[in-house]
């Protein structure tokens, strides 16, 4: 048997824990605590790559931890969807630390909060990593719930009042979630006697059309909570927008991503049927519409951004619905932009407030002229975002709309019809806080922040410090000299939208493993072979779809 | 598969109980209702392995299905492992909220109430730049022991959304 570097998976849930661990030992020392979690996201990332590479070309692989045959021990599962996962659930997760890093340094923080981040960072990564390779449903449960857990420390951070309203909200929603999804897995084993997801794949097909309509809806609905689809999507708006920048930009981008990857699971690999394609096909119009309704309403960009991924999440629902090769890859191709995308729009709000003393777009005004890398920061982003050619939304989007016209049944064409329409909208939001933000002039602001009229002193423009726009009496009172955009900030928030027209220029291998984790994704087969072995005795065939 | 009556009804009256206190304001009720839920559910999976056997430890003289399934178990340690961190987590969470506003009621959004009635600009809750200083003070106290006693709903949203 040949070892190929799949076999490294499991250390991209080993290296961030043990950061963390590290990370928190050094609770004290800021400096070597930043070195430590950046180091082992860097570290996670090349064997990440690694894994990305070796599974390219072949394929689903397994990797039986401890030794134990599938499927009685604990499997992890990798494949392109999931790999390509990993690579950019990392790759988001390195900007983002770096950017949150250079706010803490920023900030002279020395204590604190800041000193619990980055090991609640680090285990959110191993968790998020774990979901994406969880091979059997028990271990998919552990990933939310390490992801989960993290996610409330890293969301309630500070205790502020506001934090711990919305903080309520969001962790008595995550519990029901994932108390509901417990159940579901007690009901699957009860029925089926196992819980990994290869052979329940041939199992669930031998139930009762009733119980595995049940089963499949239940999951439907606990993924569903987690993805933010309407209706379950009301805790997101609320909950997301008061976290700090760069904690908000990271669950945006990654945690309701991986309720979609695991509602791609279920749909591909569990309950690889069309049954409930048509109420997935009603979910994702209306998620893409009511979400980005809610988005036009908002006068706040941070909850602005949060409607908006609430409504392109029902663009990922839509091309799982569809179902087919086509639908499948250019929903792949879609979170892994999204995910880019999302994360660096938010960062970019981070900076926002930071320089401009707000996100609320009634007190902002004029900031093209403040500072220009910032407004190109926003506007690529934005433009990707609201599917532009030649970025990768418009990519992603053409690809959806392609497989939904080739579906060619009403409600497909009514979804196209959505997601173009939706699309536009998308766009008016963006461009509005465009508009109104970067480019009127500050005196035509209806309550501008004083920080948007002080005088900037020649020469200062990035390494603006609060001492010079003298807000001593405001945000940053009792504390020194704090640079308002630091040069790490503006690095990672740059990086990943270089990333995100990286994802662009590089669209046509991207489209190539998409399409490759797309074959296997309609041929579930192969995710069986690939964990239980090859099949001894006929296994039922499952239908490919056209 | 066979199921042990006892354990089927104390589920069922623990989910009842659970999702009824979940539907309560109060936070620490909230909590509660979430601690019946799980255990419930533990129950649940303990439910799904099937009648109770033998330990399942191997001794070669045991037929193997008079053996208890031992994975339902492990699996319902590890729930009950979470369970408790999360119990633990939310607690915490109630305290700070009872130390920051003398409330253990859920709190609406205001930000919704703002967007619903679509000005712009509010003069209560706007009128100043909110000086956000450091997250570490104590915060002062919003409200005074004789006004507990109103009902908490209506005012409560004034009160607590409005900036220092």
């Amino acid at each position: 048997m040949t070892v190929h570097f799949a076999q490294l998976a499991p250390l991209a849930v080993i290296i961030p824990f043990l950061g963390a661990a590290l990370s928190l030992l050094l609770l004290r020392r800021n400096a070597l605590q930043r070195t430590v979690a950046i180091g082992s996201l860097v570290l996670t990332l090349a064997i990440e790559s690694l894994v990305l590479v070796s599974t390219w070309n072949l394929g689903p692989q397994a990797v039986h931890l401890g030794g134990w045959e599938a499927p009685w021990g604990i499997v992890m599962v990798v494949d392109q969807l999931s790999s390509l996962m990993l690579v950019v659930s990392t790759v988001v997760s390195l900007a983002v630390l770096v950017y949150a890093s250079g706010q803490g340094v920023a900030d002279g923080d020395e204590e604190g909060p800041i000193s619990i981040f980055h090991p609640s960072f680090l285990i959110l990564v191993a968790g998020v990593s774990n979901a994406f390779l969880a091979g059997d449903l028990f271990n998919l449960y552990v990933g939310f719930e390490i992801l989960l857990t993290a996610s409330y420390v890293l969301m309630t951070m500070g205790g502020s009042v506001q934090r711990i309203r919305t903080g309520v909200t969001y962790v008595v929603v995550s519990v029901i979630s994932s108390v509901l999804f417990l159940i579901t897995i007690a009901m699957i084993y009860a029925a089926t006697g196992t819980i990994n997801m290869a052979d329940l794949s041939v199992k669930l097909e031998g139930l009762p059309v009733g119980t595995q309509l049940q089963l499949h809806l239940m999951l439907l609905i606990a993924f569903g909570i987690k993805a933010a689809v309407f209706p379950l999507s009301f805790w997101l708006p609320d909950s997301y927008p008061t976290a700090s920048a760069p904690v908000t930009a990271v669950f945006a981008g990654l945690l309701t991503k991986v309720g979609v990857y695991s509602i791609i699971r279920t749909e591909t690999v569990l309950f690889p049927g069309e049954r409930l394609d048509d109420l997935l096909m009603w979910v994702a119009l209306l998620t893409m519409v009511v979400g980005i309704l809610g988005a036009l309403a908002q006068i706040d960009i941070k909850r602005m951004l949060s409607f908006t991924l609430i409504s392109h999440i029902g663009y990922m629902i839509f091309g799982v619905a569809v179902g087919t090769q086509e639908a499948l890859s250019a929903t792949v191709y879609y979170v892994a932009h999204h995910i880019v995308i999302q994360t660096s729009l938010f960062l970019v709000a981070g900076l926002i407030e930071r320089r401009g003393g707000s996100t609320n777009v009634d007190r902002l005004a004029g900031m093209a002229k403040i500072s220009p890398l910032l407004a190109l920061l926003y506007l690529v982003p934005a433009l990707n975002l609201g599917g532009i050619p030649p970025f990768s939304g418009f990519l992603g989007k053409t690809g959806l709309l392609q497989a939904g016209v080739d579906q060619g049944d009403g409600l497909a064409y009514a979804l196209v019809a959505a997601s173009v329409a939706v699309s536009l909208l998308t766009l008016l939001a963006l461009i509005r806080v465009w508009n109104r933000v970067f480019l009127r002039a500050p005196e035509d602001a209806e309550y501008p922040d004083p920080i948007l009229l002080a005088p900037v002193p020649a020469g200062s423009r990035f390494l603006l410090t609060s001492g010079a726009v003298d807000d001593q009496a405001g945000r940053f009172a009792g504390k020194g000299d704090v640079r308002l955009m630091s040069p790490s900030m503006l690095g990672g928030a740059s990086a990943l939208v270089a990333v995100g027209v990286a994802l662009t220029v590089f669209a046509g291998p991207l489209f190539q493993l998409a399409d490759n984790a797309a074959e296997n994704l309609v041929r579930p087969a192969r995710y069986v072979e690939a964990v239980l072995g090859p099949a001894s005795e006929p296994r039922p065939v499952v239908e490919e779809a056209p | 598969m066979t199921v042990n009556l006892t354990l089927l009804v104390v589920m069922g009256v623990l989910y009842a109980v659970g999702v009824y206190l979940l539907l309560e304001r109060s936070l620490t009720r909230v909590l509660l209702g979430l601690m019946l839920l799980t255990n419930g559910t533990n129950l649940l999976i303990l439910h799904a392995g099937g009648a109770a056997g033998s330990a399942p430890l191997y001794d070669g003289s045991t037929a193997a299905e008079d053996y208890s399934d031992p994975l339902p178990q492990a699996l319902v340690l590890t729930a009950i492992v979470i369970s408790l961190a999360v119990t633990a987590f939310l607690l915490g969470m109630i305290y700070r909220s009872w130390v920051l506003g003398r409330r253990d009621e859920i709190q609406d959004d205001v930000e919704d109430r703002r967007v619903a009635r679509q000005s712009s600009y509010d003069v209560e809750d706007d009128a100043d730049v909110p000086a956000d200083t450091t997250e570490f003070d104590e915060a002062p106290r919003r409200q005074d022991p004789g006004e507990s006693l109103e009902t908490p709903g209506a005012r409560g949203i004034e009160k607590w959304g409005g900036k220092r």
